[in-house]
């Protein structure tokens, strides 16, 4: 698809910085990273995901287990596309039950991603709480979707998008908003 | 008084192949010669064309009585004018079996009055074909069969191969036989090779056929029969037949159309191209071509199976055995085999006339005094053949859809052109 | 990304490439078996029929599960209670399935080819459940998938295939998946029923009518069931078969050591397999049936559902979604 870059949402150390932020703010509200565990959800959640638990770990002295998630059997519009998306494997080796989990996820947008990723983590068990982590949060929810953890709010029109790129994933690291070019 | 000018007359009985008129009178040709009086005469203008005798067609089914859904003696030599045929032997599996003379004689009025080609019975060579006692043949002969045969289904056994055979060698009578080993046939429903293999198909092996015919040859060799192999389809059994007839021994046989076109290599899982024989091994196929080329072979036959729509769209295991033939059948002989360059145009005539007529024990030539039996076709006519269009009563021919360079013209029979492109 | 399959009527025709994509998206589903909660929305609202015209219970069940766990509804039509029984023909069955709309059809069948005579006539996604003695693709990509798993990779073993191959669609359906991955095959069994003419059906075959000379070397060993319902001649007879072709854990150990053992199903114990073996450590049988869900799970989930391909894609824009 065409797209014309716009400007620059984050450079490389903001996101460095935002993330250090999001680890701390994290641990502090869970009271002591008891229970806590994150969940990333594919693909550029997992990542971040990772940094987190290694922020932590770096600052809290804490091993914060990591799962990821892969939300395509989830998703609510798989009759409106063509063919179905390739599923990636969901990777939770801990126990869900009775944790205090937090989704992290690159981009807050209508919410349904979010609402299947929690769909697939109730197939795994019952998490005694489930909170939100994003990277940006763009706005026009969908559905009550609210992220207690939010490196960066901005407004966007519906014509934008906002593109997070990591380098483990895009060899380069920022966030970007770009235009659909008709 | 019916004049066809201008043709290229072919004839190989009279070895004849030069620019020709033909002066026809009732039912026989009267005259034939160079640019003949043209005056008060209805001309056919066959410029362009071959003038060929009318072809005979040894093998075909016209299902009636008793299979009327699939194709009627109307529809079916309706079909077999289109494809150029003058006169069609009808095979005895009707419903009844054509075992009696009184079924004889009601196929042969049926013709009469609604036939277009000249039908021409064969009679079963046992009581409802089912290989225990003979039939009432010499009834039959005086009824009009032609030959006799249990077709759909081999002489059950040698011995009574030798019994029908020895019964009808006075009686002048051909022996045609369908050659199968029921025991290797056994639920078998396409030729047994790496095809069948890989489909999943029971294989029927090639030496069902020839261990029949090999049979056949030994009774003919004990009893002096005339002996006609019915649809030849294998290398195995055409060595059988060369080596009877280095024997002098009155073997003929004959080869249709879909067995030198296609291999059991196009089967797949449709339908149209199930048939009895299967189709056969490449090498197979090849071998029949260089007999119909080096004068093994007598004969093309179409043996022109319908079976009406409704019975051929099911699962292959269950479909009936057969394909159409009689349309195609000039038209594959002139794309596949002369075209090709593997036989003249005047040994594929052959095969459509002398050959059938030798077997039958007759004559067909272009002369004065011979019936006015004549097939007029082009070479250069391309056309496509679409089921759709046949007066046949079925659509099951695996060459729906195919386009061809070569056609049957105009058919002429006892004098009436019954069939105009 | 790989041409979108319509169909799976086989294995014969499909790429390496479209296999290991098959293989590569069982794996999620493998997965999915051992969450507590076994039951998606996935294809919610949509229906499969379940049509098996052969009787089989282990095949039916796995794909009724399979479409049940992905949220779909199933249809069954069975053989014993349709009215194919009574003579109705399948072309009949067809339009009647097809007045009850469902978006798809998983189809078991006695005549090779049936499957194909379904998918040319309906516009719906036909998955072969095995017909006749041509393919049962399902089985051949659940077994790749296990060998996958169990040895790491998947090319270039050595791999017997044990007992009546003549009469198998298991066999064929393998035979095309594994030739395709540089696979050494052996077929081995006794000549009536494996003929050497097999050897012209994919590259990298040998038929051996000596059990020894089949296993020796083996990395991995296929062992067919004795197929009595599809013979249409004389049968061997069970003692002759047993002392010549019986896979025994002495004659298990002339494969390479770790050589893994598996069977279609049902197992015939005491004909075919020892029950030692059958129960051994080298036995591979009930991860096939884990990964028989998985595959199936995968297959329906691709096949079936989602919009006609030239449907417009929804307005909002989907790259926010995780990619």
């Amino acid at each position: 698809m065409p797209v014309v870059e716009k400007r620059q949402l984050l450079s490389a150390e903001e996101i460095g910085r935002t993330l250090s932020r999001l680890a701390h703010e994290i641990v502090e509200n869970s009271g002591g990273a008891k229970d806590l565990a994150l969940i990333g959800v594919r693909r550029r959640g997992v990542p971040l995901s990772e940094r987190l638990a290694s922020q932590i770990r770096g600052f809290a002295n804490v091993e914060v287990p990591v799962g990821t998630l892969d939300i395509t059997l989830y998703r609510d519009d798989l009759s409106t596309v063509g063919s179905h998306p390739v599923v990636q494997s969901t990777q939770i080796d801990f126990p869900v039950d009775n944790r205090d989990l937090v989704i992290v996820d690159d981009v807050l947008y209508t919410g349904r991603t979010i609402r299947a990723a929690m769909n697939g983590l109730f197939d795994l068990g019952r998490p005694r709480r489930i909170q939100l982590c994003v990277l940006i949060d763009r706005g026009h929810r969908e559905l009550p979707v609210e992220a207690s953890f939010i490196g960066k709010q901005i407004q966007t029109s519906d014509s934008e998008i906002v593109e997070v790129r990591l380098r483990e994933i895009d060899g380069e690291e920022r966030v970007m908003l770009v235009d659909r070019v008709s | 008084m019916l004049l066809i000018r201008n043709g290229r007359v072919l004839d190989p009985a009279m070895k004849t192949d030069a620019t020709l008129d033909i002066l026809i009178e009732g039912d026989r040709i009267s005259r034939v010669g160079p640019e003949l009086d043209a005056r008060d005469r209805e001309i056919f203008d066959a410029r362009g064309l071959i003038v060929a005798p009318g072809f005979i067609d040894l093998h075909g089914h016209l299902r009636e009585p008793g299979g009327e859904m699939s194709e009627t003696i109307e529809t079916g030599t309706k079909s077999a004018a289109r494809g150029g045929f003058t006169a069609v032997c009808c095979m005895p599996n009707t419903q009844p079996v054509n075992d009696n003379a009184s079924v004889t004689r009601s196929i042969v009025e049926r013709a009469a009055a609604a036939g277009i080609v000249r039908v021409w019975p064969i009679g079963a060579a046992s009581l409802g074909s089912k290989g225990e006692a003979l039939a009432e043949i010499s009834a039959m002969k005086a009824a009009g069969i032609v030959a006799v045969s249990d077709d759909g289904k081999p002489v059950a056994t040698a011995r009574l191969m030798r019994q029908v055979m020895d019964y009808c060698t006075p009686l002048g009578l051909p022996v045609i036989d369908h050659c199968e080993d029921p025991s290797l046939f056994a639920g078998g429903v396409m030729r047994e090779g790496p095809n069948s293999l890989k489909l999943g198909l029971q294989g029927i092996p090639a030496a069902s056929e020839s261990i029949c015919v090999g049979r056949d040859i030994e009774m003919a060799l004990l009893t002096g029969a005339r002996l006609h192999i019915a649809h030849m389809s294998t290398s195995g059994s055409l060595a059988y037949v060369r080596a009877a007839k280095r024997n002098k021994l009155r073997v003929t046989c004959e080869v249709t159309p879909h067995h030198f076109t296609l291999t059991d290599e196009d089967v797949r899982y449709d339908t149209h191209y199930k048939m009895n024989p299967p189709l056969a091994s490449r090498a197979d196929r090849d071998a029949l071509i260089a007999g119909l080329a080096d004068g093994s072979i007598d004969a093309i036959a179409t043996d022109h199976a319908p079976h009406h729509p409704a019975s051929k769209d099911v699962e292959f295991d269950r479909a009936p055995f057969g394909v159409l033939g009689f349309e195609t059948a000039l038209a594959l002989g002139l794309t596949e085999l002369v075209d090709s360059g593997k036989l003249s145009l005047t040994r594929l005539v052959e095969l459509f006339t002398t050959g059938p007529a030798r077997v039958l024990g007759l004559e067909r030539k272009i002369a004065a005094g011979e019936p006015a039996d004549l097939t007029i076709f082009s070479t250069e006519h391309t056309w496509t053949y679409r089921t759709a269009d046949s007066p046949s009563k079925s659509r099951n021919s695996p060459f729906d859809g195919r386009s061809f360079r070569g056609a049957p013209m105009a058919t002429v029979v006892a004098g009436r052109i019954v069939y105009r492109r | 990304m790989l041409q979108r399959l319509s169909h799976l009527l086989g294995t014969e025709n499909l790429t390496r490439e479209q296999i290991a994509f098959i293989l590569d998206q069982a794996k999620p589903f493998q997965e999915f078996q051992r969450h507590p909660l076994k039951k998606l929305a996935t294809l919610r609202g949509k229906t499969v029929a379940i049509a098996f015209f052969e009787s089989s219970t282990r095949t039916r069940i796995s794909f009724t599960t399979a479409a049940s766990r992905l949220g779909a509804d199933t249809m069954a039509l069975q053989a014993e209670s349709s009215s194919l029984k009574k003579g109705e023909s399948l072309i009949d069955t067809v339009r009647t399935l097809e007045a009850m709309r469902p978006d798809g059809i998983v189809i078991r069948h006695a005549s090779s080819g049936a499957p194909e005579f379904v998918a040319q006539r309906l516009e719906i996604p036909v998955l072969n459940a095995g017909d006749g003695t041509h393919e049962h693709p399902t089985q051949a990509l659940l077994d790749a998938l296990t060998i996958r798993d169990r040895k790491g990779k998947l090319e270039g073993w050595n791999v017997t295939i044990l007992g009546d191959i003549l009469h198998s669609r298991v066999a064929r359906s393998n035979i095309h998946v594994l030739s395709k991955f540089g696979v050494k095959i052996t077929l081995c069994g006794p000549a009536m029923w494996v003929p050497r003419e097999l050897e012209k059906l994919a590259p990298g075959i040998r038929v051996v009518h000596c059990i020894e000379e089949g296993l020796r070397g083996a990395d991995v060993v296929m062992v067919l069931r004795v197929q009595t319902e599809r013979i249409h001649e004389p049968a061997l007879a069970p003692e002759e078969y047993i002392s010549q072709f019986q896979l025994t854990p002495a004659r298990l150990k002339l494969a390479q050591p770790e050589a893994l053992v598996l069977h279609p199903g049902p197992i015939v114990r005491g004909l075919e397999i020892d029950s030692a073996v059958a129960d051994g450590p080298q036995s591979g049988v009930l991860e096939q049936v884990t990964n028989g869900l998985a595959i199936r799970m995968a297959l329906l989930y691709h096949l079936i559902g989602g919009a006609p391909a030239d449907a417009p894609h929804p307005a909002k824009d989907r790259t926010n979604a995780s990619d």
